[in-house]
Protein backbone atom coordinates (compact mmCIF):
# COMPACT_ATOMS: atom_id res chain seq x y z
CA UNK A 1 0.00 0.00 0.00
CA UNK A 2 2.19 2.52 1.28
CA UNK A 3 4.58 1.20 -1.49
CA UNK A 4 2.03 1.81 -4.16
CA UNK A 5 1.72 5.63 -2.82
CA UNK A 6 5.15 6.84 -2.66
CA UNK A 7 5.15 5.18 -6.12
CA UNK A 8 2.55 6.95 -7.03
CA UNK A 9 3.89 10.51 -5.48
CA UNK A 10 7.67 9.81 -7.08
CA UNK A 11 6.23 8.54 -10.66
CA UNK A 12 3.66 11.92 -10.20
CA UNK A 13 6.65 14.45 -9.58
CA UNK A 14 8.86 12.83 -12.28
CA UNK A 15 5.75 13.05 -14.75
CA UNK A 16 5.42 16.71 -13.91
CA UNK A 17 9.18 17.49 -14.37
CA UNK A 18 9.23 15.98 -17.90
CA UNK A 19 6.03 17.95 -18.79
CA UNK A 20 7.90 20.92 -18.54
CA UNK A 21 10.95 19.80 -20.42
CA UNK A 22 9.33 18.54 -23.88
CA UNK A 23 12.66 18.26 -25.20
CA UNK A 24 12.84 14.80 -24.69
CA UNK A 25 9.64 14.08 -26.80
CA UNK A 26 10.68 15.83 -29.74
CA UNK A 27 14.06 14.29 -29.65
CA UNK A 28 12.88 10.36 -28.28
CA UNK A 29 10.22 10.91 -31.15
CA UNK A 30 12.23 12.28 -34.16
CA UNK A 31 14.86 10.37 -34.10
CA UNK A 32 13.12 6.94 -34.49
CA UNK A 33 10.98 9.14 -37.39
CA UNK A 34 13.88 9.43 -39.52
CA UNK A 35 14.71 5.59 -39.08
CA UNK A 36 11.54 5.09 -40.25
CA UNK A 37 10.93 7.21 -42.78
CA UNK A 38 14.25 7.34 -44.51
CA UNK A 39 15.60 3.53 -43.31
CA UNK A 40 12.52 1.95 -44.11
CA UNK A 41 12.63 2.48 -47.83
CA UNK A 42 15.93 1.20 -48.20
CA UNK A 43 15.54 -2.26 -46.59
CA UNK A 44 11.99 -2.92 -48.03
CA UNK A 45 13.98 -4.87 -50.86
CA UNK A 46 15.56 -6.74 -48.07
CA UNK A 47 13.27 -7.46 -45.68
CA UNK A 48 10.60 -8.02 -47.75
CA UNK A 49 11.59 -9.20 -51.56
CA UNK A 50 9.06 -8.34 -53.57
CA UNK A 51 6.52 -7.40 -50.95
CA UNK A 52 5.08 -4.02 -50.23
CA UNK A 53 5.84 -2.04 -47.18
CA UNK A 54 3.08 -2.82 -45.42
CA UNK A 55 4.83 -6.11 -44.77
CA UNK A 56 8.59 -4.24 -44.55
CA UNK A 57 7.00 -2.53 -42.10
CA UNK A 58 5.88 -5.54 -40.30
CA UNK A 59 8.93 -6.53 -39.64
CA UNK A 60 10.81 -3.20 -38.88
CA UNK A 61 8.81 -0.94 -36.64
CA UNK A 62 8.62 -4.30 -34.08
CA UNK A 63 12.74 -4.23 -34.38
CA UNK A 64 12.54 0.11 -34.37
CA UNK A 65 10.52 -0.03 -31.37
CA UNK A 66 12.42 -2.54 -29.64
CA UNK A 67 15.74 -0.47 -30.03
CA UNK A 68 13.89 2.84 -28.79
CA UNK A 69 12.69 1.21 -25.50
CA UNK A 70 15.77 -0.81 -24.45
CA UNK A 71 18.35 2.12 -25.90
CA UNK A 72 15.85 5.05 -24.31
CA UNK A 73 15.54 2.43 -20.87
CA UNK A 74 19.22 2.27 -20.80
CA UNK A 75 20.70 5.43 -20.93
CA UNK A 76 17.90 7.17 -18.44
CA UNK A 77 20.42 6.36 -15.36
CA UNK A 78 22.14 9.97 -16.22
CA UNK A 79 18.75 11.46 -15.17
CA UNK A 80 19.46 9.68 -11.47
CA UNK A 81 23.00 10.71 -11.72
CA UNK A 82 21.40 14.48 -11.95
CA UNK A 83 19.33 13.74 -9.24
CA UNK A 84 22.12 12.47 -6.53
CA UNK A 85 24.34 15.34 -7.46
CA UNK A 86 21.83 18.01 -6.50
CA UNK A 87 21.09 16.05 -3.54
CA UNK A 88 17.56 15.50 -4.03
CA UNK A 89 18.29 11.59 -3.72
CA UNK A 90 19.77 11.95 -0.54
CA UNK A 91 17.09 14.37 0.18
CA UNK A 92 14.64 11.80 0.04
CA UNK A 93 16.14 9.46 1.51
CA UNK A 94 16.10 10.78 5.32
CA UNK A 95 12.41 10.85 4.80
CA UNK A 96 10.35 7.51 5.53
CA UNK A 97 9.45 7.25 1.75
CA UNK A 98 9.54 3.76 0.25
CA UNK A 99 13.16 2.91 -1.10
CA UNK A 100 11.83 0.60 -4.15
CA UNK A 101 9.70 3.92 -4.73
CA UNK A 102 12.59 5.90 -5.30
CA UNK A 103 13.56 3.94 -8.06
CA UNK A 104 10.20 2.25 -9.09
CA UNK A 105 8.67 6.19 -9.36
CA UNK A 106 11.43 6.79 -11.93
CA UNK A 107 11.24 3.57 -14.09
CA UNK A 108 7.70 4.21 -14.49
CA UNK A 109 8.09 7.57 -15.64
CA UNK A 110 10.46 5.99 -18.35
CA UNK A 111 8.47 3.69 -19.30
CA UNK A 112 5.60 6.28 -19.75
CA UNK A 113 7.98 8.18 -21.77
CA UNK A 114 8.66 5.45 -24.21
CA UNK A 115 5.22 3.90 -24.61
CA UNK A 116 4.38 7.57 -25.40
CA UNK A 117 7.50 7.57 -28.20
CA UNK A 118 6.23 3.99 -29.58
CA UNK A 119 2.45 5.03 -29.96
CA UNK A 120 3.73 8.05 -32.12
CA UNK A 121 6.04 5.75 -34.31
CA UNK A 122 3.36 3.05 -34.82
CA UNK A 123 0.73 6.10 -35.47
CA UNK A 124 3.41 7.44 -38.07
CA UNK A 125 3.74 3.92 -39.71
CA UNK A 126 -0.09 3.51 -40.07
CA UNK A 127 -0.22 5.59 -43.53
CA UNK A 128 2.29 3.73 -44.98
CA UNK A 129 -0.11 0.67 -44.46
CA UNK A 130 0.91 -0.99 -41.19
CA UNK A 131 -1.76 -2.83 -40.01
CA UNK A 132 -1.93 -4.38 -36.26
CA UNK A 133 -4.94 -5.91 -34.73
CA UNK A 134 -5.65 -3.65 -31.85
CA UNK A 135 -5.56 -6.29 -29.19
CA UNK A 136 -2.07 -7.57 -30.22
CA UNK A 137 -0.97 -4.20 -30.30
CA UNK A 138 -1.69 -3.68 -26.91
CA UNK A 139 -0.22 -6.98 -25.99
CA UNK A 140 3.26 -5.67 -27.83
CA UNK A 141 3.23 -2.30 -26.09
CA UNK A 142 2.88 -4.81 -22.88
CA UNK A 143 5.94 -6.14 -24.16
CA UNK A 144 7.54 -2.87 -24.61
CA UNK A 145 6.51 -1.93 -21.41
CA UNK A 146 8.09 -4.72 -19.51
CA UNK A 147 11.27 -3.96 -21.61
CA UNK A 148 11.44 -0.55 -20.85
CA UNK A 149 10.84 -1.28 -17.35
CA UNK A 150 13.66 -3.74 -17.48
CA UNK A 151 16.25 -1.47 -19.37
CA UNK A 152 16.14 1.46 -17.11
CA UNK A 153 16.17 -0.26 -13.70
CA UNK A 154 19.41 -1.88 -14.71
CA UNK A 155 20.89 1.34 -15.92
CA UNK A 156 19.49 2.95 -12.56
CA UNK A 157 21.35 -0.13 -10.71
CA UNK A 158 24.65 0.87 -13.03
CA UNK A 159 24.31 4.78 -12.29
CA UNK A 160 24.04 4.08 -8.65
CA UNK A 161 27.30 1.02 -8.85
CA UNK A 162 29.42 3.77 -10.88
CA UNK A 163 28.12 6.93 -9.91
CA UNK A 164 30.12 9.11 -12.37
CA UNK A 165 28.78 10.19 -16.25
CA UNK A 166 32.49 9.17 -17.56
CA UNK A 167 32.17 5.89 -16.02
CA UNK A 168 28.84 5.34 -16.85
CA UNK A 169 28.51 5.86 -20.49
CA UNK A 170 30.99 3.28 -21.88
CA UNK A 171 29.57 1.25 -19.90
CA UNK A 172 26.02 1.55 -21.03
CA UNK A 173 27.24 1.32 -24.86
CA UNK A 174 29.31 -1.78 -23.83
CA UNK A 175 26.14 -3.70 -22.92
CA UNK A 176 23.74 -1.39 -25.16
CA UNK A 177 26.07 -2.32 -28.53
CA UNK A 178 25.62 -6.19 -28.36
CA UNK A 179 21.80 -6.62 -26.87
CA UNK A 180 20.95 -4.49 -30.10
CA UNK A 181 22.80 -6.03 -32.99
CA UNK A 182 22.72 -9.90 -31.77
CA UNK A 183 18.37 -9.12 -30.96
CA UNK A 184 18.12 -8.50 -34.66
CA UNK A 185 16.30 -5.38 -33.69
CA UNK A 186 16.55 -3.68 -37.12
CA UNK A 187 16.85 -6.40 -39.41
CA UNK A 188 15.49 -9.84 -38.75
CA UNK A 189 18.48 -12.24 -38.06
CA UNK A 190 17.03 -14.92 -40.73
CA UNK A 191 19.94 -12.64 -42.99
CA UNK A 192 22.58 -13.96 -40.34
CA UNK A 193 25.15 -16.60 -41.00
CA UNK A 194 24.45 -19.52 -38.87
CA UNK A 195 26.48 -18.73 -36.04
CA UNK A 196 25.03 -15.68 -35.42
CA UNK A 197 21.89 -17.05 -35.47
CA UNK A 198 22.96 -19.48 -32.46
CA UNK A 199 24.31 -17.04 -30.37
CA UNK A 200 21.24 -15.04 -30.85
CA UNK A 201 19.18 -18.03 -29.18
CA UNK A 202 20.71 -17.22 -26.15
CA UNK A 203 19.44 -13.54 -26.20
CA UNK A 204 16.50 -12.95 -24.20
CA UNK A 205 15.90 -9.43 -26.59
CA UNK A 206 16.04 -11.89 -29.57
CA UNK A 207 12.91 -13.16 -28.46
CA UNK A 208 11.19 -10.26 -27.58
CA UNK A 209 11.96 -9.04 -30.89
CA UNK A 210 10.54 -12.12 -32.41
CA UNK A 211 7.31 -11.99 -30.10
CA UNK A 212 6.70 -8.62 -30.60
CA UNK A 213 7.12 -9.30 -34.67
CA UNK A 214 4.61 -12.46 -34.18
CA UNK A 215 1.76 -10.03 -32.61
CA UNK A 216 2.42 -7.38 -35.38
CA UNK A 217 2.05 -10.28 -37.82
CA UNK A 218 -1.12 -11.07 -36.41
CA UNK A 219 0.05 -14.50 -34.96
CA UNK A 220 -1.17 -14.50 -31.37
CA UNK A 221 -0.83 -18.42 -31.39
CA UNK A 222 3.04 -18.28 -32.21
CA UNK A 223 5.26 -19.86 -29.90
CA UNK A 224 7.64 -16.97 -29.82
CA UNK A 225 4.72 -14.68 -28.53
CA UNK A 226 4.05 -16.97 -24.98
CA UNK A 227 7.84 -17.46 -24.63
CA UNK A 228 9.14 -14.06 -25.34
CA UNK A 229 6.37 -12.58 -22.45
CA UNK A 230 7.46 -15.40 -19.76
CA UNK A 231 10.92 -14.79 -20.35
CA UNK A 232 10.87 -10.47 -20.50
CA UNK A 233 8.19 -11.22 -17.48
CA UNK A 234 11.10 -12.92 -15.40
CA UNK A 235 14.47 -10.56 -16.74
CA UNK A 236 12.06 -7.57 -15.56
CA UNK A 237 11.39 -8.95 -12.39
CA UNK A 238 15.18 -9.49 -11.69
CA UNK A 239 16.44 -6.25 -12.48
CA UNK A 240 13.88 -4.40 -10.83
CA UNK A 241 14.67 -6.76 -7.23
CA UNK A 242 18.49 -6.20 -8.21
CA UNK A 243 18.04 -2.55 -8.79
CA UNK A 244 15.37 -1.91 -5.43
CA UNK A 245 17.70 -3.67 -2.99
CA UNK A 246 20.85 -1.72 -4.88
CA UNK A 247 18.84 1.49 -4.08
CA UNK A 248 18.17 0.13 -0.21
CA UNK A 249 21.53 -0.21 0.37
CA UNK A 250 23.32 2.43 -1.62
CA UNK A 251 21.84 5.26 -2.06
CA UNK A 252 24.09 7.47 -0.16
CA UNK B 1 17.47 14.93 22.30
CA UNK B 2 20.83 12.97 21.10
CA UNK B 3 23.23 10.86 22.78
CA UNK B 4 25.76 8.98 20.90
CA UNK B 5 28.27 6.27 22.43
CA UNK B 6 31.82 5.26 20.88
CA UNK B 7 30.36 6.13 17.13
CA UNK B 8 32.78 5.12 14.96
CA UNK B 9 33.46 5.40 11.39
CA UNK B 10 35.43 4.55 8.64
CA UNK B 11 35.56 4.46 5.00
CA UNK B 12 37.08 1.43 3.27
CA UNK B 13 38.65 1.90 -0.58
CA UNK B 14 40.80 -0.43 -2.45
CA UNK B 15 42.94 2.02 -3.64
CA UNK B 16 43.99 4.33 -0.71
CA UNK B 17 44.33 3.43 2.93
CA UNK B 18 41.00 3.38 5.15
CA UNK B 19 40.01 6.94 6.68
CA UNK B 20 39.31 7.04 10.54
CA UNK B 21 36.44 10.00 9.26
CA UNK B 22 34.94 9.67 13.19
CA UNK B 23 36.84 7.95 15.68
CA UNK B 24 34.66 7.19 19.25
CA UNK B 25 32.38 10.20 19.10
CA UNK B 26 30.06 10.53 22.94
CA UNK B 27 27.70 13.33 22.22
CA UNK B 28 24.72 14.53 24.41
CA UNK B 29 22.80 17.49 22.77
CA UNK B 30 20.11 18.30 25.48
CA UNK B 31 16.29 18.38 24.42
CA UNK B 32 15.46 22.60 23.30
CA UNK B 33 19.17 23.38 22.78
CA UNK B 34 20.88 24.25 20.12
CA UNK B 35 24.36 22.30 19.66
CA UNK B 36 27.19 23.24 17.56
CA UNK B 37 29.63 20.93 16.14
CA UNK B 38 32.52 22.82 14.91
CA UNK B 39 36.00 21.66 13.48
CA UNK B 40 38.34 22.07 10.66
CA UNK B 41 37.41 20.63 6.68
CA UNK B 42 37.82 17.02 6.70
CA UNK B 43 37.21 16.30 10.73
CA UNK B 44 34.32 14.20 10.49
CA UNK B 45 31.53 16.40 10.72
CA UNK B 46 29.01 15.56 7.79
CA UNK B 47 29.81 12.05 7.91
CA UNK B 48 28.33 12.63 12.11
CA UNK B 49 25.56 14.57 10.69
CA UNK B 50 25.08 11.61 7.89
CA UNK B 51 25.65 9.23 10.22
CA UNK B 52 22.44 10.90 12.45
CA UNK B 53 20.25 11.01 9.28
CA UNK B 54 20.48 7.28 8.78
CA UNK B 55 22.39 7.95 5.08
CA UNK B 56 25.69 6.29 6.58
CA UNK B 57 25.54 3.00 8.96
CA UNK B 58 28.38 3.41 11.75
CA UNK B 59 30.81 1.20 12.37
CA UNK B 60 30.51 1.56 15.37
CA UNK B 61 28.44 3.34 18.65
CA UNK B 62 25.04 3.48 20.36
CA UNK B 63 22.99 6.75 19.07
CA UNK B 64 19.11 7.59 20.43
CA UNK B 65 17.79 9.91 18.62
CA UNK B 66 14.89 11.36 19.83
CA UNK B 67 13.88 8.47 21.59
CA UNK B 68 14.31 5.91 18.89
CA UNK B 69 17.90 4.04 18.31
CA UNK B 70 19.48 4.79 14.95
CA UNK B 71 20.23 0.80 14.76
CA UNK B 72 17.13 -1.08 15.68
CA UNK B 73 14.87 1.82 14.31
CA UNK B 74 16.03 3.66 11.28
CA UNK B 75 12.60 4.86 10.33
CA UNK B 76 11.07 5.97 13.62
CA UNK B 77 14.14 8.66 13.51
CA UNK B 78 13.47 9.09 10.11
CA UNK B 79 9.81 10.52 11.19
CA UNK B 80 11.56 11.96 14.32
CA UNK B 81 14.15 13.68 12.91
CA UNK B 82 14.79 16.63 10.13
CA UNK B 83 18.06 16.92 8.18
CA UNK B 84 19.46 19.56 6.13
CA UNK B 85 22.63 18.77 3.85
CA UNK B 86 25.39 20.30 3.25
CA UNK B 87 24.77 21.33 -0.08
CA UNK B 88 20.77 21.45 0.30
CA UNK B 89 18.46 19.24 -2.21
CA UNK B 90 15.80 20.95 -4.54
CA UNK B 91 14.60 20.16 -7.62
CA UNK B 92 15.74 22.73 -10.10
CA UNK B 93 12.47 22.27 -12.01
CA UNK B 94 9.86 22.29 -9.29
CA UNK B 95 8.74 25.12 -7.37
CA UNK B 96 9.06 26.23 -3.58
CA UNK B 97 5.31 25.12 -3.01
CA UNK B 98 5.71 21.89 -5.15
CA UNK B 99 8.96 21.09 -3.12
CA UNK B 100 6.70 21.70 -0.06
CA UNK B 101 4.04 19.49 -0.78
CA UNK B 102 5.70 16.83 -1.66
CA UNK B 103 8.08 16.83 1.29
CA UNK B 104 5.44 16.41 3.41
CA UNK B 105 3.12 13.78 1.32
CA UNK B 106 6.78 11.59 1.52
CA UNK B 107 5.90 11.86 5.41
CA UNK B 108 2.55 10.14 4.97
CA UNK B 109 0.74 13.92 5.19
CA UNK B 110 -2.44 13.91 3.51
CA UNK B 111 -2.74 15.56 0.40
CA UNK B 112 -4.73 18.94 1.85
CA UNK B 113 -3.22 18.96 4.86
CA UNK B 114 0.76 19.09 2.97
CA UNK B 115 -1.29 22.09 0.98
CA UNK B 116 -1.66 23.78 4.33
CA UNK B 117 1.55 22.75 6.01
CA UNK B 118 3.20 24.00 2.81
CA UNK B 119 1.77 27.72 2.88
CA UNK B 120 2.40 28.07 6.38
CA UNK B 121 5.93 27.44 5.46
CA UNK B 122 6.08 29.55 2.69
CA UNK B 123 5.26 31.97 5.37
CA UNK B 124 7.16 31.42 7.96
CA UNK B 125 10.28 30.98 6.07
CA UNK B 126 9.24 34.42 4.09
CA UNK B 127 9.31 32.59 0.68
CA UNK B 128 5.33 33.47 -0.85
CA UNK B 129 6.98 35.99 -3.25
CA UNK B 130 8.48 33.40 -5.22
CA UNK B 131 6.49 30.12 -4.02
CA UNK B 132 5.49 29.32 -7.69
CA UNK B 133 8.26 29.48 -9.43
CA UNK B 134 10.85 27.22 -10.33
CA UNK B 135 14.23 26.49 -7.68
CA UNK B 136 16.25 26.95 -10.32
CA UNK B 137 16.10 30.43 -10.59
CA UNK B 138 16.35 31.13 -6.83
CA UNK B 139 19.66 33.04 -5.18
CA UNK B 140 21.27 30.77 -2.91
CA UNK B 141 19.41 32.24 0.16
CA UNK B 142 16.60 31.71 -1.29
CA UNK B 143 17.33 28.61 -2.34
CA UNK B 144 18.75 27.33 1.59
CA UNK B 145 15.18 29.15 3.26
CA UNK B 146 13.46 25.85 0.72
CA UNK B 147 15.89 23.34 2.38
CA UNK B 148 14.67 24.63 5.60
CA UNK B 149 11.47 24.88 5.52
CA UNK B 150 11.60 21.06 4.03
CA UNK B 151 13.92 19.85 6.64
CA UNK B 152 11.09 21.17 9.11
CA UNK B 153 7.83 19.91 7.17
CA UNK B 154 6.98 17.55 9.25
CA UNK B 155 7.54 19.27 12.37
CA UNK B 156 10.31 17.24 13.59
CA UNK B 157 11.44 17.58 17.14
CA UNK B 158 15.10 17.52 16.11
CA UNK B 159 17.08 19.59 13.30
CA UNK B 160 20.11 18.53 11.55
CA UNK B 161 21.71 20.93 9.68
CA UNK B 162 24.99 20.88 8.13
CA UNK B 163 26.69 24.01 7.34
CA UNK B 164 23.73 25.72 6.60
CA UNK B 165 24.98 29.32 5.96
CA UNK B 166 27.88 28.24 4.21
CA UNK B 167 28.50 30.45 0.55
CA UNK B 168 26.21 32.88 1.96
CA UNK B 169 26.35 36.51 2.30
CA UNK B 170 26.40 37.95 5.35
CA UNK B 171 22.91 39.14 5.11
CA UNK B 172 21.32 35.65 3.82
CA UNK B 173 23.80 34.30 6.89
CA UNK B 174 21.67 36.33 9.42
CA UNK B 175 18.82 35.15 7.98
CA UNK B 176 19.40 31.65 8.41
CA UNK B 177 20.44 32.38 11.97
CA UNK B 178 17.21 34.36 12.81
CA UNK B 179 15.18 30.97 11.29
CA UNK B 180 17.35 28.77 13.53
CA UNK B 181 16.49 30.88 16.67
CA UNK B 182 13.30 30.82 15.81
CA UNK B 183 12.64 27.21 15.49
CA UNK B 184 14.32 26.72 18.61
CA UNK B 185 11.50 28.84 20.16
CA UNK B 186 8.88 26.57 19.00
CA UNK B 187 10.47 24.03 20.84
CA UNK B 188 13.01 22.62 18.51
CA UNK B 189 16.00 20.92 19.22
CA UNK B 190 18.87 21.88 16.64
CA UNK B 191 22.56 20.29 15.80
CA UNK B 192 24.48 22.15 13.87
CA UNK B 193 27.72 22.49 12.01
CA UNK B 194 29.49 25.79 10.99
CA UNK B 195 32.28 26.80 10.07
CA UNK B 196 31.81 30.74 11.53
CA UNK B 197 33.23 30.38 15.29
CA UNK B 198 32.02 33.93 15.92
CA UNK B 199 28.68 33.37 14.78
CA UNK B 200 28.38 29.75 16.70
CA UNK B 201 29.49 31.73 19.16
CA UNK B 202 27.00 33.81 19.64
CA UNK B 203 24.01 31.23 18.50
CA UNK B 204 24.67 28.36 19.91
CA UNK B 205 23.87 27.16 23.92
CA UNK B 206 26.77 24.48 23.97
CA UNK B 207 28.81 23.15 21.32
CA UNK B 208 31.37 20.43 20.51
CA UNK B 209 34.88 20.78 18.77
CA UNK B 210 35.72 17.46 16.79
CA UNK B 211 39.48 17.36 14.98
CA UNK B 212 40.38 14.00 13.30
CA UNK B 213 37.00 12.67 13.81
CA UNK B 214 37.70 13.16 17.69
CA UNK B 215 36.13 15.35 20.41
CA UNK B 216 38.55 17.84 21.83
CA UNK B 217 36.20 19.87 23.95
CA UNK B 218 32.90 19.87 24.91
CA UNK B 219 30.50 22.96 26.21
CA UNK B 220 29.08 26.01 26.63
CA UNK B 221 30.66 28.80 24.63
CA UNK B 222 31.11 30.68 27.65
CA UNK B 223 32.66 27.98 30.04
CA UNK B 224 34.73 27.12 27.26
CA UNK B 225 36.51 30.15 26.90
CA UNK B 226 36.67 30.91 30.37
CA UNK B 227 38.78 27.56 30.76
CA UNK B 228 41.22 29.29 28.63
CA UNK B 229 42.76 30.79 31.90
CA UNK B 230 42.50 34.78 31.31
CA UNK B 231 42.81 37.12 28.06
CA UNK B 232 44.33 37.46 25.19
CA UNK B 233 46.36 40.21 24.00
CA UNK B 234 47.61 40.96 20.80
CA UNK B 235 50.57 42.95 20.13
CA UNK B 236 51.17 44.55 16.75
CA UNK B 237 55.32 45.27 16.24
CA UNK B 238 57.19 46.96 14.04
CA UNK B 239 58.92 44.61 11.23
CA UNK B 240 61.10 41.83 12.41
CA UNK B 241 60.69 43.09 15.95
CA UNK B 242 57.84 40.15 16.69
CA UNK B 243 61.29 37.97 17.56
CA UNK B 244 63.28 39.57 19.36
CA UNK B 245 59.82 40.68 21.33
CA UNK B 246 58.84 37.06 21.94
CA UNK B 247 62.15 36.03 23.37
CA UNK B 248 61.48 38.96 26.08
CA UNK B 249 58.19 38.02 27.08
CA UNK B 250 58.34 34.53 27.20
CA UNK B 251 59.73 34.58 30.62
CA UNK B 252 57.53 36.61 32.36
CA UNK B 253 54.77 35.28 34.87
CA UNK B 254 51.37 36.75 33.50
CA UNK B 255 52.19 35.34 29.93
CA UNK B 256 50.81 31.74 29.65
CA UNK B 257 51.25 31.08 25.82
CA UNK B 258 52.39 33.26 22.68
CA UNK B 259 50.99 32.33 19.45
CA UNK B 260 53.34 34.87 16.77
CA UNK B 261 50.96 35.41 13.92
CA UNK B 262 51.75 36.83 10.22
CA UNK B 263 51.95 40.29 9.84
CA UNK B 264 54.70 40.80 13.22
CA UNK B 265 51.75 40.23 15.55
CA UNK B 266 52.18 38.27 18.67
CA UNK B 267 48.75 36.67 20.61
CA UNK B 268 49.65 36.75 24.18
CA UNK B 269 47.33 34.56 26.66
CA UNK B 270 47.60 36.25 30.31
CA UNK B 271 46.29 35.68 33.39
CA UNK B 272 44.36 39.13 33.53
CA UNK B 273 44.59 41.09 30.74
CA UNK B 274 44.51 45.05 32.87
CA UNK B 275 47.52 43.69 35.34
CA UNK B 276 49.77 42.02 31.69
CA UNK B 277 48.99 45.16 30.26
CA UNK B 278 51.86 46.91 31.98
CA UNK B 279 54.10 44.71 32.50
CA UNK B 280 54.33 43.66 29.16
CA UNK B 281 54.75 47.24 28.11
CA UNK B 282 57.39 47.59 30.60
CA UNK B 283 59.24 44.72 29.83
CA UNK B 284 59.27 45.20 26.20
CA UNK B 285 60.56 48.92 26.59
CA UNK B 286 63.21 47.87 28.52
CA UNK B 287 64.46 45.73 25.71
CA UNK B 288 64.27 48.63 23.71
CA UNK B 289 60.96 47.44 21.90
CA UNK B 290 57.59 49.21 21.77
CA UNK B 291 54.20 47.65 19.78
CA UNK B 292 52.36 50.12 17.67
CA UNK B 293 48.88 48.24 18.61
CA UNK B 294 47.78 47.06 21.25
CA UNK B 295 44.87 45.49 21.77
CA UNK B 296 43.09 43.79 24.81
CA UNK B 297 40.15 40.77 24.04
CA UNK B 298 38.52 38.20 25.64
CA UNK B 299 39.42 34.55 24.25
CA UNK B 300 37.46 33.27 21.33
CA UNK B 301 35.97 29.89 20.32
CA UNK B 302 39.27 30.22 17.59
CA UNK B 303 41.21 30.27 20.97
CA UNK B 304 39.64 27.42 22.30
CA UNK B 305 40.65 25.51 19.29
CA UNK B 306 44.00 26.99 19.23
CA UNK B 307 44.69 25.86 22.86
CA UNK B 308 43.25 22.58 22.52
CA UNK B 309 44.42 21.29 18.79
CA UNK B 310 48.20 23.43 18.80
CA UNK B 311 46.39 24.85 15.14
CA UNK B 312 43.95 27.41 14.14
CA UNK B 313 40.84 26.55 12.77
CA UNK B 314 40.53 27.98 9.14
N1 LIG C 1 32.11 8.68 1.21
C1 LIG C 1 33.37 8.83 1.62
N2 LIG C 1 34.33 8.00 1.17
C2 LIG C 1 35.60 8.13 1.58
N3 LIG C 1 36.03 9.06 2.44
C3 LIG C 1 35.14 9.94 2.93
C4 LIG C 1 33.75 9.87 2.53
N4 LIG C 1 33.09 10.86 3.18
C5 LIG C 1 34.01 11.51 3.92
N5 LIG C 1 35.24 10.97 3.78
C6 LIG C 1 36.47 11.38 4.46
O1 LIG C 1 36.20 11.43 5.84
C7 LIG C 1 36.83 12.56 6.44
C8 LIG C 1 35.78 13.42 7.13
O2 LIG C 1 34.98 14.07 6.16
P1 LIG C 1 33.73 14.95 6.53
O3 LIG C 1 32.89 14.20 7.49
O4 LIG C 1 33.09 15.37 5.26
O5 LIG C 1 34.38 16.19 7.25
P2 LIG C 1 33.82 17.65 7.53
O6 LIG C 1 32.36 17.67 7.23
O7 LIG C 1 34.13 17.87 8.97
O8 LIG C 1 34.59 18.58 6.66
C9 LIG C 1 37.56 13.28 5.32
O9 LIG C 1 38.90 12.88 5.36
C10 LIG C 1 36.88 12.79 4.09
O10 LIG C 1 37.77 12.79 3.00
MG1 LIG D 1 31.25 18.95 5.97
Amino acid sequence: MKLARDTWLIFQRQLLLMWRTPIWLIVGVVQPLFYLLLFAPLLRPVLAPGGSYAQAYRIYVPGLLTALVIMGGLFTGFSLLGELRAGIIERTRVTPVSRTALLLGRAMREVVALLVQAVIITLVALPFGLTVPFGLLLLAYLLLGLLALMASSVSFGLALMVRSDAALAPVLNTIAQPIALLSGVLLPLSLAPGWLRAVADWNPFYWAVEGIRALFAGHLGDASVWRSLVLVSALTVVAVLWSARLFTDRVR
Amino acid sequence: MIVTKGLRKSFRSRRSAPVDAVRGLDLTVEPGEIFGLLGPNGAGKTTTMRMLATLVRPDDGEVTLAGADLRTEPHEVRRRIGYVAQGGGTTDGASAREELVLQARFYGIGKAEAGRRAEQALAAFELTEFADRPCAGYSGGQRRRVDLALGVIHRPRLLILDEPTVGLDPQSRAQVWAEVRRLREEGMTVLLTTHYLDEADALCDRIAIVDHGELVAEGAPEQLKREISGDVVTLELAAADAEAAEKVLTGLDCVHRIEPREGDELRLYVTDGASAIPQLLHALAEAGLRPEQTRLQRPSLDDVFLARTGRTIS
